[in-house]
């Protein structure tokens, strides 16, 4: 019975195909909004994360600046860091295994007809293990070059493409900024970009060099420190705070004028803001789900008062009220699911888009497709049983003499 | 005699309350027998209707009793009524009463479907008694594509698929021409004769009553006269 009330309101549904579909418009619309929010929802949370993984575990970022004013924030009025500092760390915090800082600033580099802007950062040989870089080609900074300040260079793929062209540069000469720099090495490609940066667009050089020719000043803009398994970002983060703060001779109620990120903090904060907007939207989507119900609820109100007399036919050979209940609840929910399916469908493919034009990952999440399918059967349901009741509670009589 | 079929037993339908009380039925009495074609005549207003839509189980009597075979059904709740209607009656509308949008052979076997008959026996079924109503050929043909007459003998083949005991016709020529009119009624009455078909008619068309062997007359609300073709049985 129920497979063949199913297959009768299937027939009711496309034997008038335009108004069936202007009447799952909303659910269409409310369905496809839910999916395509959290696929790309969930596609920037992977990005995301995915960024953070590439930066490296245990992983922990000293700079100067006041905390309070954010990443960054307070850089110019605070005393800016140096390489003592970083030795200072590496001596007396033993849960530190590494610290490599760096020094960064655009640059125009040349190569032949070739003008490109990049990050120019000045480092030392631990800045890879610390990043998680490896070479592709070349070598790393040798002992002597580190000391003297030799202008030799490693790039980023991007850099090496965008200037030289694929393959090997190692050998090559560029022109950063005023100075020439030999290329000595390239950078394997990865694949994450850093929060929407591309990682892959820059050129390492050895810190003297940066400090020398670049820069010109002895400060070091960040230092990186990776601490041992056994330890945990709090604990290091105290440890390097209270280092800091004697270094520095800030007592009492003195604020920090230097501050401490741990990336995975960061990350999960990103993350964190990445599901609330994404809940926010969809619970906005949702209500396009709502009226998309009551949209349903109104044109089976029609359809209740348009077959008025083949409820009465039906009645009359015996079908019983729960039956014909049954019929037009199935109709709604039929016709709720088609609009469901009819979203998914729609919604993955904005999704796609979205994920696409965003440049992250296409992550559809079945959980939420499944949820989508369920909840639109349900808002049949809801809808639904309202004009399929008034159709079963109709007298046979009144409703065989209705015109 | 054994007992009738139907019967009402004093049976009153009473519509509105205290001063504006309408006696649609008014103390009605009479029996019908298997394998009888009765005609129910009598002017609008006498109550004919609401016999009918008593004796089809689409209504209850204010007071008195409803048997059928020997049963009291005027007490049974909706769905009870329905199940009878669904394997004990037919009905035949002054208006064919098919749905519009399925063909000839949908509409005949509708009440089939709703007793749970297997797809394969159901169209078997449908063919069988299409033929038997002379529509052969007309199986997969609309409602709007059949003439008046065809029309009506699709509504009687739907009646007559369940094989019910009882076909109620609610003024079956009404629509028709005479011509078309007596074609019904010749298949109604081969129906009653060959196959044993209680036939219970309303009409006012004394040509049409004519084929009826016995004929119940209503005015006011009360059963006038009952009479038996070749003599008058008391009222």
């Amino acid at each position: 019975m129920l497979l063949e009330t199913t297959m009768l309101a299937l027939r009711t549904v496309f034997r008038n195909k335009l108004r069936s579909f202007l009447t799952v418009l909303g659910i269409v619309i409310g369905v496809a909004s839910v999916i395509a929010m959290v696929t790309v929802g969930q596609g920037s949370t992977a990005q995301v994360q995915a960024d953070v993984a590439s930066l490296g575990s245990n992983l922990l970022m000293l700079r100067p600046g006041s905390p309070s004013r954010g990443p960054g924030g307070g850089a110019n009025d605070a005393p800016p860091l140096s390489l003592a500092d970083m030795e200072a760390l590496l001596r007396d915090i033993p849960d530190i295994a590494a610290a490599a800082p760096s020094s960064s600033r655009s640059q125009t580099v040349v190569f032949g007809q070739t003008n490109h802007i990049v990050q120019v950062i000045g480092t030392d040989n631990a800045y890879y293990g610390i990043r998680g870089w490896t070479l592709a080609y070349g070598r790393l900074f040798s002992e002597s070059e580190m000391r003297a300040g030799t202008p030799v260079c490693v790039l980023g793929t991007t850099t090496s493409t965008v200037l030289i062209g694929e393959g090997n540069p190692v050998g090559t000469t560029l022109r950063v900024g005023k100075i020439s720099c030999e290329v000595i090495g390239l950078l394997a490609k990865r694949e994450a970009s850093t929060f929407g940066q591309d990682e892959n667009d820059a050129i390492l050089m050895p810190l003297k060099a940066f400090q020398r020719r670049i820069s010109g000043k002895p400060d070091v803009s960040s230092i990186s420190v990776t601490f041992a398994d056994t330890a945990t970002a709090d604990g290091v983060t105290d440890q390097i705070q209270t280092l800091m703060r004697e270094r520095r001779k800030l007592t009492g109620d003195m604020n920090d004028n230097f501050n401490v990120f741990d990336m995975k903090q960061i990350s999960s904060m990103l993350t964190g803001i990445t599901s609330v907007l994404t809940g926010l939207l969809s619970a906005v989507a949702a209500i396009s789900l709502l009226v998309g119900g009551i949209g349903i609820m109104n044109i089976m109100l029609v359809s209740v008062t348009e077959r008025t007399r083949e409820i009465g036919i039906r009645m009359a050979v015996g079908a019983t009220a729960g039956q014909v209940l049954l019929q037009f609840l199935v109709e709604a929910i039929v016709l709720s699911l088609i609009g469901g399916i009819l979203g998914i469908g729609f919604g993955l493919g904005l999704g796609a888009i979205g994920s696409y034009a965003l440049n992250i990952g296409f992550f559809p999440d079945w959980r939420v497709i499944a949820a989508s399918f369920v909840f639109s059967a349900f808002v049949g349901v809801v809808f639904g049983y309202f004009p399929a009741r008034r159709a079963a509670r109709l007298d046979p009589i009144e409703a065989l003499r209705h015109q | 005699m054994a007992d009738p079929m139907l019967e009402f037993r004093h049976l009153s339908k009473i519509y509105g309350q205290d001063e504006a009380r309408v006696f649609a039925l008014n103390d009605v009495s009479f029996g019908v027998d298997k394998g009888e074609f009765v005609a129910v005549m009598g002017p609008s207003g006498s109550g004919k209707s609401t016999a009918m839509n008593i004796l089809g189980c689409l209504d209850t009597p204010t007071s008195g009793q409803y048997l059928l075979f020997g049963r009291e059904v005027s007490g049974l709740d909706r769905d009870q009524r329905a199940l009878l209607r669904r394997y004990f009656l037919g009905f035949i509308f002054q208006g064919f009463n098919l749905l519009a949008r399925t063909t000839a052979l949908e509409n005949v076997i509708l009440p089939l479907i709703y007793q749970g008959v297997p797809a394969d026996e159901r169209h078997e079924r449908g063919m069988a008694v299409l033929e038997k109503v002379g529509l052969q050929g007309r199986a997969g043909h609309r409602p709007a594509e059949l003439s008046g007459g065809q029309q009506q003998r699709v509504a009687i083949a739907r009646a007559i698929v369940t094989r019910p005991s009882l076909i109620l016709a609610d003024e079956p020529t009404g629509n028709l021409d005479s011509a078309r009119g007596q074609e019904i009624m010749e298949l109604l009455t081969q129906l009653n004769r060959d196959e044993g078909l209680t036939v219970l008619m309303v009409t006012h068309e004394p040509d049409m009553a004519a084929y009826a062997q016995r004929i119940l007359t209503f005015v006011d609300g009360s059963l006038q006269t009952d009479r038996v073709k070749g003599g008058a049985n008391a009222a």
